[in-house]
């Protein structure tokens, strides 16, 4: 199958819709909580939040026997969010710094959860088959009711969102504020908490424990590259994030079944560069150019302002000077002189130059248009 | 004519870990001064407002606002944070911060309006920032920073304001800028604290003045207390200043 067939089939084939749905929802809800954990350099949390859901699933199947995704996804949501209350509490009661209570929680429970998991695959159990694949994720085991469930959870969020969307906004950028205004900063800190917990473990079954964090992260970082407006900013990483679900979902299947997960997570990625690259306000690629660009102004502003100089001295603005005057000054080539004639800043005949009207003013004015442009 | 008590601190003591860090502090702030706060690094300055104003939790003591508790009479005070304390490349605009100071009285859920965005233009008019008010956070001078965090507290429209270190790192113009919106608000009636390093603006900027070095050094007017000896008994080293008239 390869990619045209395949968006020809989406919306016929009944495995296919559930999978790109399922993807694209997710992907979607974790961009725009993502965007929050970003800005609040709660990054890695997404991180130890998967892994802690790990021995999660383990002790649900251990005590029910079966592999039903909503209450092994239910044991997950349990253990993730014991594993985030122990993190805060880690740094609140300890000298620890949180990036040391992230790794410890994360690979605690992640050792714990493995150690579950090949205690269960040693059971004479048939029904075990399978729990690794929380791992990294298996999109295809998506079905009509985990994606309505993805749904739901998702559009709680957008109310959520749009409900308290003044609260996470100022809780963010100023949570000491915050509390002096009276609001209860715990609460909004532990619903938008609860909310991430919640993505996360929806995401377990499609792109794993191990993968899940870069659902959060990428999409956001990518966001961020374009807008300066936090609303600007959650909706674009929604959108990014839908999209990395799709095409992953498309490529993935066009190609031999590829592990979707990971084939989400690479699209993601390509998202991030494609952002850090080319976006106008914070892109590298612009970031050059206009680095290269005001060096050159600048190089052109140094000979118009020496030249003002000479000019400045004489009665007659245009009076005529020899280009040789010029070599002493290291600012000069011969580049930027023929600059200067294409602007209309100075004339040339034979081996003078002299300044027209227009140069002359605009080198009187230099120094106070770059003092404008600044403040 | 007896003062009305703005503030009122009753024993408060703050530690980290085992350290303390403000020891017995007993404080009376009237209504209608502009108060520095002095002392050396580490004597408990901000420590002092973030207690008063509940963000950090002290061990022992109770704070009271016009006689009344603190947690009563929110409203009434407003706070501008040290510059350093937030990520400025935050994606927000100068007004969206502005508007933040109003977010106090809308309480839960309720969306600012135009009310609030005229409130909001009209503290960043008197701060002088009008112009900025859509530029990007991130592109403003740390001047123009400070002048945002103070028409953020202006819009909350309170009697009280508290400010860690409003100067610190601005250039003379928005230095002269804000104090002249401070005293401004004094002779409407205010009480401003101000947690202060320059010891030698201190007679020109205040009219009261508490010294602090984990205890309570000194607390009055700045012309009967603002001497060598108090200065000394702060910072531990004899520190001469020339108080001018």
């Amino acid at each position: 199958m390869d990619l045209k067939e395949y968006f020809s089939l989406v919306f016929n084939d009944y495995t296919l819709r559930t999978i790109t749905l399922g993807t694209a929802i997710l992907g979607a809800v974790t961009g725009m909580l993502g965007s929050f954990a970003v800005l609040r350099k709660q990054s890695l949390l997404g991180d130890a939040i998967s892994h802690a859901a790990l021995p999660g699933i383990a002790i649900a199947f251990l005590i029910t026997g079966a592999k039903d995704t909503n209450i092994l996804l239910l044991g997950a949501l349990v253990s993730g969010l014991i594993g985030t209350f122990w993190i805060r509490g880690i740094v609140k009661k300890t000298h620890l710094k949180s990036d040391t209570a992230l790794g410890l929680i994360l690979s605690l429970f992640f050792g714990f959860g493995m150690l579950l998991l090949t205690f269960i695959q040693k059971q004479p159990n048939a029904n075990q088959a399978g729990l690794d694949k929380y791992l990294f994720g298996q999109a295809a085991t998506l079905v009509e009711s985990d994606v309505w469930l993805m749904a739901i959870v998702t559009g709680l969020c957008v109310l959520v969102l749009l409900l308290f969307w003044k609260e996470f906004k100022i809780l963010l950028f100023d949570a000491d504020y915050t509390k002096t205004l009276g609001f209860n900063t715990k609460t909004i800190d532990i619903l938008i908490t609860s909310f991430i917990v919640l993505a996360i473990v929806l995401g377990l079954q499609t792109v794993g424990v191990v993968l899940m964090s870069a659902m959060l992260l990428a999409p956001a970082a990518a966001a961020r590259q374009w807008t300066n407006s936090l609303a600007k900013m959650v909706f674009l990483a929604a959108i990014f994030g839908a999209f990395s679900g799709v095409f992953g979902t498309a490529v993935s299947a066009s190609q031999n079944n590829l592990s979707t997960g990971p084939v989400i997570v690479i699209v993601a990625a390509v998202f991030v560069v494609f952002s850090f690259i080319f976006s106008p306000s914070r892109g590298l690629l612009f970031k050059q150019i206009r680095f290269i660009k005001n060096r050159r102004d600048l190089k052109l502003h140094k000979t118009l302002a020496f030249m003002h100089q000479i000019a400045e001295t004489h009665e007659d603005i245009s009076h005529p000077h020899t280009i040789k005057i010029l070599n002493n000054f290291q600012g000069y080539t011969k580049g930027t002189l023929k600059k200067l004639v294409d602007k209309g800043f100075v004339q040339l005949q034979g081996n003078m130059w002299s300044m027209t009207e227009k140069g002359y003013s605009t080198a009187a004015n230099l120094y106070n248009q770059q003092t404008d442009s600044h403040e | 004519m007896e003062q009305k008590i703005a503030v009122k601190v009753d024993d408060l003591t703050v530690a980290y870990n085992y350290k303390p860090v403000l020891w017995d502090i007993d404080l009376e702030i009237p209504e209608s001064v502009l108060m520095a706060i002095v002392g050396p690094n580490g004597a408990g300055k901000s420590t002092l407002i973030k207690s008063i104003l509940g963000i950090l939790n002290p061990i022992a003591g109770s704070i009271s606002i016009y006689d009344k508790p603190y947690d009563k009479q929110r409203q009434l005070v407003a706070y501008v944070p040290q510059k350093g304390s937030v990520d400025w490349d935050f994606p927000t605009t100068a007004l969206d911060v502005v508007m933040m100071g109003t977010y106090g009285s809308l309480g839960w859920i309720k969306r600012p309006g135009q009310k609030q965005k005229k409130a909001a233009l009209e503290a960043l008019e008197k701060v002088g920032m009008l112009p900025f008010k859509n530029r990007q956070i991130s592109q403003l001078s740390g001047g123009q920073q400070q002048r945002i965090f103070l028409a953020r507290a202006l819009v909350q429209n309170a009697s009280i304001y508290f400010m860690d270190e409003p100067f610190q790192g601005v250039d003379a113009t928005t230095e002269i800028a804000i104090i002249n919106i401070l005293k401004e608000l004094r002779k409407a009636g205010k009480t401003v604290i101000v947690v202060h390093h320059d010891l030698q603006t201190v007679p020109e900027y205040f009219d009261w003045v508490t010294f602090l070095n984990v205890k309570k050094i000194a607390t009055g007017p700045v012309k009967d207390i603002f001497n060598d000896d108090n200065l000394t008994k702060t910072y531990g080293i004899n520190y001469k200043v020339s108080i001018q008239e």
